[in-house]
């Protein structure tokens, strides 16, 4: 299994990348996932994430299957 | 409660009038809205157009968890939220909430919970197209 990584507004178009799917292997948190599907780049300080469509925090745990997501703060309205 | 989204322009009055027109007739004494519309202008810049952006299934789950926070908090009636996505342009709205309730009170309260609740939490994100025909990313919302 794996878990599908999905990437939004600035962030998508930095990397480049929408969606991705890594390894589920060895990770623990939302920041192992991070790691592992930015081949270790640094996570930008304002970066919020969610875990299965649930606002979470980088410390967070994951598991097999879910889908995270990474995205800059929020700006609708 | 519905939460919709919406791919093209939408009247919010319109939305309103349809929405209230299935709530029992008598049983609400108030009803209060917001609008939000499209500025021209954006931290001392022309902006020509706008693309929101949204995270599809999260936008929609979270804002029914606002919905029903408000829902706990205050004697909501009930409430509808309409947010648009995609292309919008100058003078479109971009968002409506409105809260039906029995008195003034809840009705205010709650449809600015929902609106303030909306801009931190809903995953929506724009990116402004200057009038110098650059574009760029709004970094974050500016204060109520």
């Amino acid at each position: 299994m794996a878990i599908r990584v999905k990437f939004f507004a600035s962030l998508r178009e930095a990397l480049p990348r929408a969606v991705d799917e890594v390894e589920a292997d060895g990770l623990a948190t939302i920041a192992d996932v991070w790691a592992r599907a930015t081949d270790r780049r640094t996570m930008p300080d304002h970066v919020l994430c969610s875990v299965n469509l649930e606002h979470r925090s980088a410390n967070d745990p994951v598991r097999d299957g879910d889908e995270v997501a990474f995205f800059p703060p929020v700006t609708g309205g | 409660m519905p939460v919709l989204i919406r791919e093209e322009a939408f009247d919010p009055h319109d939305e309103e009038r349809a929405f209230a027109a299935t709530l029992p007739t008598g049983g609400f004494g108030a009803t209060a809205s917001f609008v939000g519309t499209m500025r021209d202008f954006n931290e001392g810049d022309g902006v020509n157009a706008m693309t929101l952006e949204h995270y599809p299934g999260m936008t929609e789950r979270e804002l029914a968890r606002i919905v029903a926070e408000a829902r706990e908090r205050w004697d909501v009636i009930d409430a509808l939220v309409v947010h648009r996505v995609g292309e919008i342009l100058p003078g479109q709205p971009i968002v409506l909430t409105a809260v039906w309730s029995a008195h003034r009170a809840a009705a205010f309260d709650a449809c600015r919970f929902l609106m303030e609740a909306l801009k931190s939490r809903a995953p929506f994100w724009k990116k402004e197209t200057l009038a110098d025909g650059g574009s760029r990313w709004v970094e974050r919302n500016t204060p109520g």
